[in-house]
């Protein structure tokens, strides 16, 4: 049986006419933090809840811990910790209510952990969850989520609606879970800052299927941008290593996949060549899935959706 | 020792804990038997994942430049590598070789790099080594 913690493999949902995943394969290895990435209404909350078992996919399935997402009992529930984006919590409880709820339906639940981590992030027993703030309400349900020490945690853009400070201390508490407890992570998002920091993989979600599936460093260290104005007479280059070709004043922008050095030769042949500074995750993000222009990627890249090469580059 | 990444830099996170810190070595701002800070400790400070901090460190470990003791942390050797030495000058000619051609290709010319690499041995304690 796979070692992996989750695996969709290819996974369709649909709902009506309209389909939301179309073959969806991802793997999670333990111990690692795979953040999932997509414009708003790729596909991300429906697979992650496919996941959770509050969707059932329609074609393809999906297992948590090698266990069928469709049956999920209470041991496998018990190892994962979910953090929504909504963050919901009980409003009519306390911080001091909700603590207790949890324990009292989680076996493993760790009570001196919570005081630790309740103290940290300055939350009072007595103080009423419509009281609490977006950012505390979100640092409570993970406290929570993570309180009886999942093997897999599971948050639904957690950052959403959060400011600049609270998002850090957001991902403070991240960082600390990870170094204390070594469990498995997937997660949406949208600041892609934040991925940077923490994922050890990413994988772009684009109309329901993943365009790219690869470790960051290998996505950062192989993906490169730069501007090319072609002679008179010279057509934008193309081939397997040109990404994408977006027209702009006097040239264009290229993203190139693993460029050979013959084919910046040949650029610098044909036009000017100029380098562009290294991609930050957020104009890879922007390359890959932004506004239809001509030369949009539009299929996956077989090349980084392979987890078996890209894992062997990295770990 | 201060140690400092930018998520935003093309260079992977681990690669750049891994210079900061033989970084800090060869600037002599860090001293032989230093302890590093935990994995947690550093994850925590850069706002990183300690996976990230664990390779950075079993990398810095295969290079000889901290040991790794059970149960009380990382500490620097500051012994250099353990290398043989033909593979340690394998090494230094693939560095220099490498700088060479980037600075051929900015444009520089053979005096313009001897200023700039005696400027670079200056600002590092290589200065001060004697031959082993």
């Amino acid at each position: 049986m796979s070692k992996d913690v989750v695996v969709f493999d290819r996974v369709e949902r649909w709902f009506g006419v309209h389909t939301v995943l179309r073959g969806l394969s991802v793997r999670v290895q333990p111990g690692t933090v795979y953040a999932l990435l997509g414009r708003n209404g790729a596909g991300k909350t429906t697979a992650l809840r496919i996941l959770l078992g509050f969707l059932h996919p329609h074609e393809g399935s999906a297992t948590v811990f090698g266990c069928d997402s469709r049956d999920l009992g209470p041991g496998e529930r018990a190892r994962i910790g979910y953090v929504g984006e909504d963050h919901r919590l009980y409003p009519t409880m306390s911080v001091g209510d909700a603590i207790a709820f949890e324990k009292d339906t989680r076996p493993a639940f760790r009570a001196a952990f919570v005081e630790k981590a309740i103290e940290r992030c300055g939350l009072r027993r007595a103080q009423r969850i419509p009281r609490l703030s977006r950012g505390q309400r979100a640092q409570l349900s993970l406290i929570l989520a993570v309180a009886s020490d999942p093997e897999l945690l599971i948050c639904d853009d957690p950052a959403l609606g959060l400011d600049a400070v609270m998002r850090r201390e957001f991902l403070d508490a991240l960082v600390d879970l990870l170094a204390e407890t070594g469990c498995t992570v997937l997660f949406s998002s949208h600041f892609l800052g934040d991925v940077e920091r923490i994922a050890d993989r990413v994988g772009i979600l684009h109309d329901g299927a993943l365009l790219v599936d690869a470790t960051l460093d290998d996505l950062k260290r192989r993906i490169v941008r730069c501007g090319w104005s072609p002679a008179a007479g010279e057509t934008a280059p193309g081939g397997p290593n040109v990404l994408r070709v977006a027209p702009r004043r006097g040239g264009f922008d290229l993203t190139l996949l693993d460029p050979t050095p013959e084919l910046f030769a040949s650029l610098r042949a044909h036009g000017e060549l100029a380098e562009a500074p290294t991609p930050t995750l957020e104009d890879l993000f922007l390359d890959l899935t932004g506004p239809e222009r001509p030369g949009m990627l539009r299929e996956p890249l077989d090349d980084l959706v392979s987890p078996g090469r890209a894992a062997g580059g990295a770990r | 020792m201060i140690i400092r990444v930018d998520p935003r830099s093309a260079e992977p996170l681990f690669e750049q804990v891994v210079f900061a810190v033989k970084s800090a070595v060869a600037r002599g701002t860090a001293k032989t038997g230093e302890r590093l800070p935990s994995v947690r400790e550093l994850a925590r400070e850069l706002a990183i994942n300690p996976n990230t901090v664990v390779r950075a460190y079993e990398a810095l470990e295969r290079d000889g430049v901290v040991v790794r003791r059970q149960g009380a942390g990382v500490f620097l050797t500051g012994s250099g590598s353990d290398l043989a030495a033909a593979e340690r000058k394998k090494q230094l000619h693939d560095l220099l070789r490498r700088a060479v051609t980037e600075a051929f290709h900015l444009g520089f010319t053979a005096e313009d790099v001897q200023k700039v690499l005696q400027g670079c041995l200056d600002e590092t304690e290589i200065k001060t080594r004697r031959q082993s």
